[in-house]
């Protein structure tokens, strides 16, 4: 499934790289915002889902070769985040849900995908 | 911990320097500060600071009053109220071990302070920002975070006791670049002593602790001993 599906499926607001979205391929999911351990247990292709804004979520992402970030709760990121996303080419998107909720639905979409 | 029993123990533990770093909070700081007078002990005014990434730094400064600024700005980004059945009580306490009253906001919270700003409001009130207990995978900018975000100033990486400043330095080669210390974090009288940063120093003070960070004029840390 691409990104671009999933995130008009949960109605998801993209802050970055839009132009990323159709081309990209999500494989799986991670959830965390202990950034140590997404380092460790992610895996390229995931879209990860946190409540975490600092900037490092952005360099975690591309470290792991993440599809894209949602950040929940309708947390805000960092202009510094949105910057270094957009330099790096990381999606950024986000939404009111919970992390619960939105992680169900998005392995929901996963699974019948 | 009663003021002046904390004294006495440092003292009695032979150490020159301590720091005051109550959790979100320095209202006990005066009182250790006034307890330790006419003792050679040198008491270092302030705060543990838990930021919106859920970070902690240690805030120090050389005089009270630009730790107060800190506390306003700590405060002013503080929710909540503590529940002393989930959490215990908060006293107060004066240096002849009365209770001057109860801190009542949460102090074991997370503020809503970004990691960059609580760094740059520190260096703006003159403190120093230390990047606490790295190596712990709780509550720590490594485990938080991921990595020490390069673009942020920190003064120096305190290393858990468990740890310490070698098995820091064999851990984090990448961290070379810092000035790494340790402490005995206590939360007890026993605790404190159990460990201890070294440094040349021409006498016990703030001042000098900065310089021994920055390695300026001769002060340093003792990193083997």
């Amino acid at each position: 499934m691409n990104l671009e599906t999933l995130a008009e499926a949960l109605g998801l607001k993209c802050k970055c790289c839009w132009e990323k979205l159709k081309t990209t391929e999500v494989k799986g999911g991670y959830a965390g915002d202990l950034l140590s351990d997404v380092m460790a247990n992610s895996n390229a292709g995931d879209i990860w889902v946190t409540r975490q804004v600092h900037q490092n979520i952005v360099a975690v992402a591309s470290l792991k070769g993440h599809a894209g970030i949602v950040i929940v709760q309708g947390a805000s990121p960092d202009k510094d985040t949105l910057d270094r996303a957009g330099r790096e080419g990381i999606p950024i998107m986000v939404t009111d849900m919970s992390k619960f909720e939105v992680v169900g639905k998005i392995y929901q979409l996963l699974s019948e995908a | 911990m009663h003021p002046r029993a904390l004294v006495d123990e440092a003292v009695a533990q032979g150490l020159d320097i301590i720091a005051i770093c109550d959790h979100n909070s320095s209202e006990n700081v005066p009182y250790v500060m006034r307890a330790a007078r006419g003792t050679p002990l040198c008491v270092i005014p302030g705060m543990e600071v838990c930021t919106r990434e859920e970070v902690h730094v240690l805030a120090l400064f050389g005089d009270q009053a630009q730790l107060s600024l800190l506390q306003d700005y700590v405060y002013a980004n503080l929710q909540g109220l503590n529940d002393e059945d989930a959490f215990g009580m908060q006293p107060i306490v004066n240096e002849a071990g009365e209770v001057e009253g109860f801190n009542e906001r949460l102090l074991i919270g997370a503020t809503g302070i970004p990691l960059e700003d609580l760094v740059s409001r520190i260096h703006e009130y003159g403190g120093l920002a230390i990047a606490a207990h790295i190596d712990r995978p709780s509550f720590s900018v490594i485990g938080q975070l991921g990595f020490i975000p390069p673009h942020v100033p920190f003064d120096a990486l305190e290393i858990s006791a468990r740890l310490g400043i070698k098995g820091g330095r064999e851990r984090f080669p990448e961290l070379s670049g810092y000035p790494f210390v340790t402490s005995s974090d206590a939360h007890f009288i026993h605790d404190i002593g159990a460990a201890c940063t070294r440094m040349a120093l021409q006498k016990p003070c703030f001042a000098e602790v900065a310089m021994a960070l920055k390695g300026e004029d001769g002060r340093y840390i003792e990193e083997d001993a």
